[in-house]
């Protein structure tokens, strides 16, 4: 098999040709692993490769395939956010801080998928400790978005996001805080979902800000992520947040009617400063829906522009408090030459972190500390209450609403590096998802300039058959999905 | 608001967080500049609104009371930076 003909081989695909014998899970991991070395040079979508322990798995997976014992992932080649733990392979963070960490055991998600039969072929980059909009704050190195190698994959799930967009695994494991599965989805041109806070397990993915992070797939199309969601989604002790429901088998949803849907369309969500074919792109899609016969809402979010300061107060304070383990002590980097304590923990700190998360640190800290706490945590978690009633509320209307998934396509290397505040805006349309906890998806609604643009699809609360649903209806009448960067 | 050297020398000692001279006047210009940003939350009224830490519903939860099987003492201190025999060695911690 050639390298080359694995670009955007779905998970669902790659299942019928391993189940019918047509090719092995070790033919399969090899061509992959030589697209790794061929392509990965230009993407650096990877931090990590772990051809040995693929290749094992992979003929692990074969014996079961042989035995007809099967699962839905048994034998597909994956890359692996590298925030999120793999027992005995380096888990960095993309940090200094965290460079030589073997974590001693497994992330639930990963020994979910492992015990799938799923296959690593890595660990993906990102913005270092997931603070960030491009990958462009990993302290190794930048990513490249694969359709323009000038251009940035976002992020913070930038490596996961080019991985899976150029065909250098099939699908990636990726976390979202404020949109770091769904922005570089929407810039890599592939399907990215954030599900319902509490729907998947956050042990083992190292914390940022924990009351917003969550576990999610990027996949190159809509059923691979239910089929992805499938297996990481559930219960888990090990994480007191994850809800104890029963998980539906998601890909039920897909292909059913959506005639008499109701979709709302968030005023706040079209105004200024949005790219003029971002706006062309999403009245085209919901045209789509409406041919459908979905019925369309237009809305109204009047909280929506204060998500961006709530996240901004809310996510650097747990930030602060998460990251105050990192102390040189137990593991990571460890400054050398100090005198005392005081002095260890400050160094290391001051070596071991770089600029975005010190940045969010201080600001944290500082919003937490005494005299500025009502003022801003406080105030923040107040109108947080504010826009998740009003959420709630649109969600007793809707059924779903669309919006961009991004302001703009992706961005070039270095554009926005020298200004915290404007790479911030980048997830101004992805944050309220997170400061309310209901489900979004990015699927690929367009091109502009042979770049993707991401169409945004959010829904209530453990509503994620609703939202894959709506997003398969619109995939089945476009074909942007199909289209695969040339590389 | 503007944050200045102090507020932000203050602020880096309580993150414990290393700074420089450079370091004091960029972070005080940024952290001021997305302070600022904060300032439009003023204009919204939240008299009466409870805050919101969570987006779940969940309060509290337990577990029974069983033993689960745990790493090894090896494996959790395999990560550890500088070890003394069977202890962790760290700087002293009372300063003169």
């Amino acid at each position: 098999m050639q390298s080359s003909d694995l670009s955007g081989i779905t998970i669902h695909k790659a299942r019928e040709l391993l189940d019918n014998h047509e090719l092995s899970s070790v033919e399969l991991t090899q061509a992959f692993l030589d697209r790794i070395i061929e392509i990965d040079p230009l993407t650096r979508a990877f931090v990590t490769v772990t051809s040995d322990f693929a290749m094992e798995q992979a003929s692990r997976a074969d014996a079961l395939i042989a035995s007809g014992k099967s699962h839905s992932l048994t034998g597909i080649p994956m890359q692996i956010k590298d925030n999120i733990c793999t027992r005995d392979i380096a888990t960095t963070c993309s940090s200094e801080m965290l460079k030589t960490f073997i974590p001693p055991y497994d992330s639930t998600v990963t020994s979910r998928l492992y015990d799938n039969g799923a296959i690593l072929v890595g660990k993906g980059n990102l913005d270092e400790f997931a603070m960030g909009s491009s990958t462009e704050n990993s302290a190794f190195f930048s990513t490249s978005n694969p359709w323009d190698l000038d251009r940035v994959p976002g992020g913070s799930s930038g490596g996961p996001a080019a991985s899976v967009a150029s065909g250098e695994c099939i699908f990636a494991i990726g976390s979202d805080t404020g949109g770091s599965i769904r922005q570089p989805a929407a810039f890599c041109g592939v399907v990215g979902l954030k599900p319902s806070y509490g729907l998947v397990s956050r042990f083992g993915l190292i914390a940022f800000a924990s009351s917003l992070d969550q576990i999610g797939p990027l996949t190159n199309d809509v059923t691979d992520s239910a089929l992805v969601l499938n297996v990481i989604a559930g219960h888990d002790y090990k994480d007191s947040t994850s809800l104890n429901q029963n998980i539906p088998d998601y890909t039920r949803a897909l292909g059913s009617d959506i005639r008499g849907m109701r979709i709302g369309v968030p005023a706040e969500y079209f105004g200024d400063g949005i790219q003029p074919e971002v706006l062309e792109s999403v009245r085209e899609a919901l045209e789509v829906f409406e041919s459908l016969g979905a019925v369309i809402d237009r809305i109204s979010l009047p909280h929506t522009s204060y998500a961006m300061a709530v996240y901004y107060i809310i996510a650097p304070s747990e930030a602060s408090a998460n990251l105050a383990r990192y102390d040189g002590v137990k593991y990571g980097y460890s400054a050398v030459g100090a005198d005392t304590m005081r002095e260890a923990l400050e160094h290391t700190r001051q070596y071991g972190f770089g600029e975005e998360v010190k940045r969010r640190i201080m600001l944290g800290t500082y919003a937490l500390s005494a005299g500025y706490y009502d003022a801003y945590y406080l105030k923040a978690q107040k109108v947080r209450t504010l826009i998740r009633n009003e959420i709630d509320e649109a969600f007793r209307k809707c059924d779903i609403l669309v919006t961009p998934s991004t302001p703009s396509v992706a961005f070039k290397l270095g554009e926005n590096a020298d200004d915290p505040l404007k790479m911030y805006l980048n997830d101004i349309f992805t944050q309220p998802a997170n400061i309310t906890g209901i489900p979004a998806i990015s699927i690929q609604g367009g091109m502009a300039d042979g770049l993707p643009i991401g169409l945004q699809i959010m829904a209530g609360r453990f509503q994620e058959e609703t939202l894959l649903k709506a997003a398969y209806a619109y995939e089945q009448e476009t074909d942007w999905h199909l289209l695969r960067p040339d590389l | 608001m503007r944050v200045d050297k102090e507020t932000v020398r203050h602020i880096a000692l309580l993150a414990r967080i290393g700074v420089t001279e450079q370091d004091l006047d960029s972070f005080g210009s940024q952290i001021s500049r997305i302070l600022e940003n904060f300032k439009l939350l003023e204009e919204v009224d939240t008299d009466g609104v409870e805050p919101t830490g969570h987006s779940s519903d969940l309060i509290s939860v337990s577990r029974s009371d069983v033993g689960q099987e745990s790493p090894s003492k090896e494996d959790m201190i395999a990560n550890v930076p500088v070890m003394e025999s069977d202890f962790v060695r760290i700087k002293r911690v009372l300063e003169q």
